[in-house]
């Protein structure tokens, strides 16, 4: 079982990897020539220039996501404001669209022409800080859930003790609440450091002239087909991405739980000025993120911004472009393929890292592989399958263009996020499950059904909403790999958009952001009717992180 | 003990096991006989769950064998073995009935629904807990988890009943009832038994042999009257029940030096001027009130006393004999005749026979 | 039941099952169909496939269509293993450079002899053939100008004029065939010193590079900024949807680019391809003289009543453009830009 988990990943990960890194150390006809790529990028002049752009940009936005999301995941778990379900959803959103939409909201409200212009007090928009909000925007959502998990886990009697000592609320928040949440912070930044660094998307469409080492690679592969030298600048925009996850995972290992089974789960009280000031901070947000949509919505149905604001429909009539319908189809169909299949094997992927007993090096690997793909960009990711699978003589050849390679290739690619939700939720179960039925002699495959599957249900749900809706709107893995019959929605987008119809790309965008929404929709409720009849047994008996998740 | 006449069950073979370049259990052989209530004692860190897990094959041995009823299970996996395990943890399936949770092991056996019923309720009567069937564990307490637990170890009826600390997450009070329900259910069943626990008293309350480990070694076994009486280091003597040591050195044979008084006790073969510990059970230290000629009578002064219901404890100064506080236990009914209030002189004796001596180090 | 059936299922059949029907999505393409990629305009490639495809009811043509770079990145990464049959149109400057990794199959199409020569592949065997072209041209916002008080240009010299400083957007020619396009006809029409002089003094005023050709005058379109050095197809689309958009044929000339048309070494359905071949400079000339004003057969070019009269001004500047040298000389030229442009390049303000 673990063996066929490392064959599928040094299938689908590290021997594509492995070809594309290949092509950093030969010419343009294939023979070695060993560092002189490399030596050829180090005379580049833009190469530092792009390589501290890449970094500033990566950091400033984790600077700036990480303060945001904290105060709204304060306000969430912390206060007593009204309107949180509302306030969640709403913070969502940006998870659900492509990021092609982002860009054409930001370029109607602060373009040249745009409303808020003068906002930007004479900067432009195509450069550091469009690409620095259009990233915040998109990775919001993503820190938003890992620091509302963590700040959702502390125990209230810490605050009693405090509040017996006559602390006051900013003490006690500095010296409880920052600490305990500490862990979550550090990773937060570096997920959000990871994400920015490695996205092409947002500086592609947003970033002008400003030279990131994401738009470095899409210039020589996509502009010059030098597939070498982007070989090179893929291992230069992996290492810090690299670095950064395993400085994360050093300090995951050192976080120890706050929370035992004794803990008491935190409530917050009541307190005017502080639910006042942070209802009206999440309004705001709220505010922003609606904002974008809506203007993005508002540009997919007026005739032709700015000259002629009548409304219409047209623009969702996409035949016009020859890109359409049929690709918006074909998106559901991946991304329900994706949820299916990705959910089957990285459930079942994370249980086997997890809880089967097996040989220590061989799970060490296995880890390893699992948290590859997070620092691996699509863009890279896409390129190496064509080398990789494409190859006369590779025996899966067959999946080449199909739907197949599409599904693993966004399977892949979300592999990790996916996979450590699952084994959060392993975690959670009793690790002498497995003791008991062996001792029973009950396979354990039959406990898998009995027990872990009923059990893990919920993040089972969790996982495939997620892989569903990343497959909607991913494009950097897809880009070079879908054909004919397999035309994506989120490509479409980009096409439409590129093609100068900008109001059909908006409209293409906000179409995969409704079918997003609907699905979390179904899921919900989908959710809650299963789960009323799984979960019966939860009732009673509520664990702390029950507890949280209702609260 | 007993000869031969009982056939051993369970015998392991210099077992061990490492972890990395730690070594968790060290060359253990032990045999445990059919029938026995067995117990594995120890600190934590001590290789006492490690073994149990060797024995269950949760674990596998680095080296060394493992045979149950003549067959070598070492190389077995868990599922091939005889043998049914209860947690601390109870590890209960959360989302089964109880009733679910004991017939969990029973599906295999191809039984029909009626006798998979009887035999769960069966189970249910034997732990008591006849209402709770349809309950799921969030909804019991944690000693009727633990009984929960119990009953689904039993169900198959193993040959072999492996304990984990079972008791160790529950409450003093409800830990000494289900003390003596397990120790019940194992005189009813007969079932050969294997508890491990960190607790003296309650390995003493409920093993019929007791083996007392310490960084991966077996370091003493016997019965539990044999362990508490003759413990063999003072690592044990400390370990098992409550001791009063005192430091002290070889004179001559059958006499020791201590502070200011020289104590007769069994020296063994000690060589002279080698220093030792003296240990001694606090109820065994007689006290007087005045002098008498019995052996080792010493005067002191009581320093304080503590109320522990059935005994009085008290804390007594002699500085010749020791620099530290010993503790004397006296029977309630026995001490009301006795002024014993901090202050009072009095004299206290220690029946060399009850002295143990150890090396000190 | 399903009940019944899964408690019994094995967890390594789970994921048995998983991988095989996941592996079944896999179909392959079956001779007689014709999988055929193009990075022309999706409308236009929509439409002359949709004709293709009545003339010829028993081909089934399966189309993937990327823009030049991302179509080109694919193409070359499959160069060891061709997925498709044909080539429909893709920019000379890169597709040439296929040619030379010998990628395209050898067939002269019927029809040859008619064509305009300079559309024509000189250099025998005979592999590809062009079948219409775009050029250089300036999208001129109309209102936005106005504004801004801005003259109206004829030349490409006086986009160099400090007074249109942050009002331009055009192409990267690193990323963009448009900008490409440019950038090798100025250097063929001024010479290289005084085009890159040129272009040091546009620097100056261009407030953004883009990665695509068509996104200067679509920003032009919507008054983002007023001038967009972009391509006349573009600007025609646009002025059609309402644009204040003036197209503007600089007087020094015009850079110009063909689409080519090719069939693909290793295709396995040789004969439909032919015919789409053939097809392409037989009764699709007609057809992209509707919609095109640069096309190998200028006779075919059907005027759009509704535009502006254009098309012998768009034929008569433009310049003659050396394919060959400018495809072969693309690595180093846009290494040069890049040298000067792109790696000091800061937003500007």
């Amino acid at each position: 079982m673990l063996a066929s988990y490392i064959l599928f990943f040094l299938l689908f990960l590290v021997f594509p990897l492995g070809t594309l890194i290949m092509k950093s150390v030969q010419d343009q006809k294939g023979n070695f020539v060993g560092l002189k790529n490399y030596l050829l990028y180090l005379q580049e002049p833009a190469l530092f220039q792009s390589f501290f752009n890449s970094l500033f940009i990566a950091i400033a936005s984790t600077i700036i996501v990480v303060l945001l999301a904290f105060s709204f995941a304060y306000a969430l778990t912390r206060t007593c404001i009204p309107f949180k379900g509302f306030f969640r959803v709403i913070a969502l959103i940006p998870l659900l669209s492509p990021s092609i939409l982002a860009a054409i909201a930001l370029v109607y409200w602060f373009g040249n022409k745009g409303i808020l212009k003068a906002l930007l007090f004479g900067n432009s928009i195509y450069g550091p800080i469009g690409i620095i909000f259009a990233s915040v925007y998109w990775t919001f959502p993503h820190a938003l859930m890992i620091l509302s998990t963590s700040l959702s886990l502390s125990d209230s009697r810490l605050y009693e003790a405090a509040e017996v000592l006559k602390t006051s609320r900013l003490r006690a928040f500095l010296t409880i609440t920052i600490p305990g949440a500490r862990y979550g912070i550090i990773s937060t930044s570096f997920v959000i450091f990871t994400l920015v660094f490695t996205d092409f998307g947002v500086p592609k469409v947003i970033g002008g002239n400003y030279n990131m080492l994401a738009t470095d690679i899409y210039k020589e592969v996509v502009g010059m087909q030098n597939f070498q030298m982007g070989a090179v600048i893929s291992l230069v925009l992996l290492l810090p991405s690299l670095i950064a996850f395993f400085i994360d995972q050093y300090s995951r290992k050192k976080q120890i739980s706050l929370l035992t089974s004794r803990s008491v789960v935190f409530k917050p009280k009541k307190s005017f000025a502080v639910d006042s000031l942070m209802l009206s901070y999440c309004a705001f947000i709220t505010l922003i993120i609606l904002l974008m949509i809506g203007m993005a919505q508002f540009g997919a149905l007026v005739k032709y911004w700015p000259y002629d604001l009548s409304f219409t429909l047209k623009h969702y009539q996409f035949e016009v472009a020859g890109l359409g319908w049929e690709s918006f189809y074909n998106s559901i169909r991946l991304a329900f393929y994706t949820a299916i299949f990705g959910t089957v094997i990285i459930f079942v992927g994370s249980y086997i890292v997890e809880k089967l007993r097996s040989d220590e090096r061989l799970r060490g690997i296995l880890q390893l592989f699992t948290l590859m793909p997070m620092s691996v960009p699509g863009l890279v990711l896409g390129l190496a399958y064509i080398f990789y699978f494409n190859a006369e003589d590779n025996p899966i050849n067959f999946i080449y263009a199909t739907m197949t390679i599409l599904v693993i290739n966004t399977i892949v690619h979300f592999y990790t996020v996916s996979h450590l939700t699952g084994v959060t939720a392993l975690k959670q179960m009793d690790k002498e499950f497995e003791s008991v039925s062996l001792s029973l002699k009950i396979p354990l495959y039959k406990m898998f059904w009995k027990v872990t599957l009923p059990v893990c249900l919920p993040t089972i749900f969790d996982i495939s909403i997620y892989l569903f809706v990343n497959a909607m709107t991913t494009v950097s893995g897809v880009i070079f790999l879908y054909t004919y019959n397999t035309t994506l929605a989120s490509v479409s987008a980009i096409h439409l958009d590129e093609q100068g119809d900008v109001a059909a790309a908006a409209a293409m965008a906000m179409l995969i952001v409704y079918v997003s929404v609907l699905v979390r929709i179904i899921h919900t409720v989908f959710t809650k009717g299963v789960l009323r009849r799984t979960q019966a047994w939860r009732q009673n008996s509520l664990t702390v992180v029950e507890e949280v998740r209702k609260a | 003990m007993s000869e031969k006449s009982i056939p051993t069950f369970l015998s392991v073979e210099k077992l061990s096991k490492n972890f990395g370049s730690f070594e968790a259990i060290q060359d253990i052989s032990i045999e445990i006989e059919e029938g026995e209530f067995a117990c594995f004692l120890g600190p934590s860190g001590c290789g006492k769950t490690t073994l149990l897990r060797c024995i269950a094959g949760l674990e596998k041995q680095s080296s060394g064998s493992i045979t149950q009823k003549e067959i070598e299970i070492s190389m077995l996996p868990p599922s091939a073995r005889d043998f049914g395990i209860v947690f601390q943890s109870y590890a209960l399936f959360p989302n089964l009935t109880v009733f679910s949770n004991i017939s969990y092991g029973l599906i295999n056996h191809k039984w029909g629904k009626d006798k998979i019923t009887s035999r769960v309720n069966e189970l249910l009567d034997l732990v008591g807990l006849k209402s709770h069937m349809a309950k799921y564990p969030g909804q019991l307490s944690g000693g009727e988890q633990q009984r929960v637990a119990l009953a689904r170890a039993l169900a198959t009826s193993p040959g072999l009943l492996l304990l984990d600390e079972p008791l160790s997450a529950l409450d003093a009070k409800v830990r000494v009832y289900l003390r003596k329900q397990i120790k019940d259910l194992h005189r009813k069943l007969g079932i050969t038994t294997i508890m491990v626990t960190h607790d003296q008293e309650e390995a003493q309350s409920m093993a019929d042999r007791i083996f007392v480990m310490k960084d991966g070694k077996i370091i003493q076994s016997g019965s539990p009257k044999e362990i508490y009486e003759k413990a063999n280091s003072s690592f044990i003597a400390d370990f098992i029940g409550i001791t009063n040591f005192i430091d002290a050195m070889v004179l001559k044979k059958n006499k020791v030096a201590c502070n200011a008084f020289e104590v007769n006790c069994d020296t063994e073969d000690l060589n002279l001027g080698h220093p030792v510990r003296l240990a001694i059970r606090p109820e065994s230290i007689k006290i007087n009130h005045t002098v008498s000629d019995v052996e080792n009578c010493v005067g002191a002064v009581i320093m304080e006393n503590e109320f522990l219901g059935p005994f009085l404890r008290i804390y007594v100064e002699s500085t010749s004999l020791s620099n530290e506080l010993l503790m004397i236990d006296v029977a309630s009914n026995s001490f009301t005749e006795m002024d014993l209030t901090p202050g009072t002189q009095i004299h206290i004796a220690l029946p060399p026979d009850q002295i143990r001596v150890y090396l000190r180090d | 039941m399903f009940k019944l059936l899964t408690r019994k299922i094995p967890i390594s059949s789970i994921l048995a099952t998983t991988f095989s029907v996941l592996l079944s999505f896999s179909t392959s393409v079956f001779a007689g169909e014709l999988l055929v990629y193009s990075s022309t305009d999706a409308d236009n490639l929509k439409y002359y496939m949709e004709e293709f495809q009545k003339d010829n009811p028993d081909i089934k043509v399966n189309v993937v269509r990327e823009s030049t770079g991302t179509m080109a990145a694919k193409m070359m990464a499959e160069k060891d293993n061709p997925q498709a049959d044909f080539l429909f149109e893709m920019a000379a400057t890169v597709a040439l450079n296929m040619e030379a990794e010998g990628m395209f199959y050898e067939y002269t199409p019927k029809g040859m002899d008619k064509i305009d020569q300079r559309y024509v592949d000189k250099s025998a065997p005979v592999t590809w053939v062009g079948n219409y072209g775009w050029a250089g041209c300036i999208c001129w916002n109309r209102i936005e100008a106005e504004n801004l008080g801005l003259p109206k240009p004829k030349t490409w010299a006086e986009l160099a004029n400090p007074i249109y400083k942050g009002h331009i957007s055009m192409p990267n020619p690193a990323s963009s065939g448009t900008g490409y396009l440019d950038v090798s006809s100025w250097i063929q029409i001024m010479g290289k010193e005084k085009a890159w002089k040129y272009m040091d003094a546009l620097h100056k005023n261009v407030a953004v590079y883009t990665h695509s050709g068509s996104k200067p005058c679509k920003q032009a379109g919507s008054g983002e900024f007023a001038i967009g050095i972009s391509w006349p197809g573009r600007a025609i689309k646009i002025i059609k949807a309402g644009a204040p958009i003036d197209m503007i044929i600089p007087e020094e000339g015009i850079g110009w680019e063909m689409q080519v048309v090719a069939i693909m070494s290793g295709t396995d359905n040789l004969p439909d391809a032919k015919r789409l071949m053939d097809w392409t400079l037989g009764r699709g000339m007609s057809l992209f003289g509707e919609r095109q004003s640069i096309i190998a057969d200028p006779s075919k070019i059907t005027k759009d009543p509704d535009l502006p009269d254009f098309y012998d001004e768009v034929q008569a500047k433009l310049i003659n453009n050396n394919f060959v040298w400018a495809a072969a000389n693309k690595t180093r030229i846009v290494g040069e830009w890049k040298q000067r442009y792109d790696g000091k390049t800061e937003p500007k303000k």
